[in-house]
């Protein structure tokens, strides 16, 4: 097994992406995943990894050297935040149109204005529709692990899709935490080699990126959905593989203190883990209060938050983004969304929080369950509140 | 003697047979662009990657579920055909390096129009420049958002009519000199630069040859009439070509190393503009003041780029 290490996040994500042999990368830097940018290209300054890093002059051209790459067959990776991620938004659904397995990593930051360079999830929400694999870390460990496993699944033959790992900001990237970095050897054997389906190389010329009008359109947006949908299948052997050698197991949903709950929170990302801690106090004040954790953003598990949050009564969804002028928080219209078919369901309220870095400390949590808990006329359920806003 | 005038004679000999786009395209009839395209294809031969930003010659020749080209292609989006090129360059190379492909060499290309190149992708072309990475990138320059059409860029000429600077009661068309890329490109300082248009194959396909021999980045300019867009008759392209080149408009000229060298196919004495400017409906509502104004500009350029030549001459 891998050895116990203190290391600051970020540090490790591109600790962890040296041991993937991967051919190239192309950063542009940007608070707060400078530090991934650096380490990395230490990595390859000191011979320890053998790959092009190209210092590209903005994100855009980031993501449009990987495309490239990738194209041609090297394992290709970058790293981004909000207004990187949003400047390279445009190219992010021909990214996975095209079928490239790229991976990046987000340290997740607010995106302007006004300029903020603190953590929510404003940026990776306007990326949503983009067809890439999109999942959520809670802490440093599962920084590390995902961003090893994200090649495997996007590499894998049935999906060929581009994967983003959602990285808090600051509150994960720049923590130093403790975690077990598996070695070389143990990659190795978890990660084949990049064998692509097609590539820019004139021993076999082919054409990427084709002209396609309204007689082929709707065929190719049908395929993008149907290979975003069945890369899930994929995505649970991987991470089922992972938990045999590793010991480390990942669901797409996870749970805590769920099962008897009368009241759920769901949570993505970093605030997982402060929110079990509210767990905890309400239980130890006999509320039977339970924690949803969504680690996969898309494909959507459906069927897991369902099977999640069957018994409750009522479900706190929590968003570190808005939909302005829309319903409110973008977790929440999907939570909606899929459980609007089911006969029984919980009465769902929507706390938008923890914006611009906003800190949340555990009694917020505890608050959002007492104030739900309070509206015995749920006369708030079904509505979305900015949480602890000063008016 | 001019070269040209022996095209039947020496083509066969010096021109590559093997078509790489290939034809079915759908150019427009007497489009110089694409046949400047064939040309850079059959210069760089089938070791050759090709990124092309979105436009003309991409739409033309990529139609889903055909293609017109025989090399391997890429088309992402329209400001990004450098900054593609250079990410395949880099894979390539790492991949080579580590023995996962075969060790040939392969020459990556970027491609675009003069919006793609000189507007909206004019970062993604300089970050690419400035990082040093062995790469062609050839400007199909026609002078204004043809594809779109014919929207004026920072590439259309002082006077020329187009759909958003037209020519009007109180305007005479486009209002500003056009961006001199080549120049920009030379200020990058890389190894090598060159002007070239199809209307002079032979001389189009030596810089092609002299770019693809080069390690390291290089920057082709290339003047593409566009019938369609100048309104001029298609048979006309390829003699419209011959005539920006003998007033001087478009100087044929190349740069290695920040030394210049003009073309042998310049004429000793440039014959004026308006023999280049009458065939065309773009330029046709210019006065013979305006004329004058734009001919002293061209007279004036030439002459800087002569000096540039006795100063910085390539062998110095």
């Amino acid at each position: 097994m891998g050895k116990r290490i203190g290391m600051e996040v970020a540090v490790a994500v591109a600790e962890a992406v040296g041991l993937c042999n991967i051919d190239m990368a192309a950063v542009y830097p940007i608070t707060p995943q400078s530090h991934i940018a650096e380490h990395l290209s230490d990595l390859v300054a000191d011979g320890k990894i053998d790959a092009e890093f190209v210092t590209v002059e903005s994100e855009h051209s980031a993501m449009s050297a990987v495309i490239g790459s990738s194209g041609a067959g090297a394992r290709s990776y970058t790293a981004t935040s909000s207004q990187g991620l949003m400047y390279m938004h445009e190219l992010l659904p021909i990214a996975s149109a095209m079928r490239l397995p790229i991976t990046m990593a987000i340290a997740n930051r607010a995106v302007s204005g006004p300029l903020n360079i603190l953590n929510d999830h404003s940026d990776i929400m306007p990326q949503r529709d983009s067809g890439w694999i999109s999942i959520f870390v809670e802490n440093g460990q599962e920084s590390i692990d995902m961003s090893i496993i994200a090649f495997k699944i996007a590499e894998h033959k049935d999906v060929m899709l581009p994967v983003n790992i959602n990285i808090d900001g600051f509150q994960l990237t720049h923590m130093v935490e403790p975690f077990e970095m598996p070695t070389q050897e143990e990659v190795n054997k978890f990660l084949p080699p990049f064998v692509p389906h097609a590539t820019l190389h004139p021993a076999k010329p082919v054409t990427m990126g084709a002209f396609a009008m309204s007689d082929y359109f709707t065929e190719i947006m049908k395929a993008k959905d149907e290979a975003l949908k069945n890369s899930k299948k994929v995505i649970l052997e991987v991470w089922d593989e992972w938990a045999k050698l590793f010991g480390r197991s990942y669901k797409p949903v996870e749970t805590y203190k769920a099962d008897d709950a009368e009241v759920l929170m769901l949570t993505m990302g970093s605030m997982g883990e402060t929110a079990q801690m509210a767990i905890d106090e309400l239980r130890a004040k006999g509320i039977k209060a339970g924690l949803v954790k969504l680690r996969l953003w898309r494909p959507f598990p459906f069927e897991e938050i369902k099977a999640a949050i069957k018994n409750a009564k009522k479900l706190i969804v929590t968003d570190r983004a808005n939909s302005f002028g829309g319903p409110g928080g973008p977790v929440f219209s999907e939570i909606k969304s899929a459980l609007y078919a089911e006969v029984q369901r919980p009465l769902i309220y929507n706390y938008i929080y923890g914006l611009g870095g906003r800190d949340v400390p555990v009694g917020d949590f505890t608050g959002m369950f007492e104030k739900v808990l309070a509206d015995t006329a749920n006369k708030q359920a079904d509505t979305y509140e900015f949480w602890g806003v000063r008016e | 003697m001019n070269i040209v005038e022996n095209f039947d004679l020496f083509a066969p000999r010096l021109i590559n047979k093997k078509e790489l786009l290939s034809s079915g395209h759908r150019a427009c009839s007497g489009c110089a662009e694409v046949l400047a395209v064939r040309l850079m294809a059959k210069a760089l031969g089938d070791n050759t990657v090709i990124a092309s930003a979105t436009g003309c010659m991409e739409i033309v020749s990529s139609m889903f579920p055909t293609t017109a080209w025989e090399v391997p292609w890429i088309h992402v989006a329209f400001e990004n055909a450098a900054s593609v090129a250079s990410g395949i360059e880099a894979g390539l190379k790492a991949l080579r390096k580590k023995g996962k492909i075969d060790d040939r060499y392969v020459k990556v290309v970027g491609m675009g129009g003069d919006g793609a190149t000189m507007d909206i992708g004019f970062q993604a072309l300089s970050g690419a420049m400035e990082r040093g990475h062995d790469m062609i990138y050839v400007c199909f320059d026609n002078e204004a958002y043809m594809n779109t059409g014919i929207q004026r860029s920072s590439g259309t000429p002082m006077g020329a009519s187009t759909t958003t600077a037209p020519a009007g009661k109180v305007s005479s068309g486009q209002k500003t000199w056009k961006k001199n890329m080549p120049e920009i490109m030379v200020a990058h300082a890389i190894p090598y630069v060159a002007t070239v248009c199809p209307s002079y194959p032979l001389d189009f396909i030596r810089k092609m040859e002299k770019a693809k021999s080069i390690k390291g980045p290089s920057y082709i300019h290339c003047f593409s009439v566009c019938p369609t867009g100048w309104r001029c008759p298609s048979q006309m392209a390829v003699s419209m070509g011959r005539l920006a080149i003998e007033t001087g408009v478009f100087p044929l000229y190349e740069v290695e190393n920040g030394h210049y060298r003009l073309s042998p196919d310049m004429p000793k004495k440039l014959k004026p503009i308006k023999d280049y400017f009458k065939g065309q409906g773009r330029f046709r509502h210019l006065s013979a003041e305006e004329i004058d104004k734009i001919q002293e500009k061209v007279t004036v350029e030439f002459n800087k780029l002569k000096e540039k030549e006795k100063f910085l001459k390539i062998g110095n």
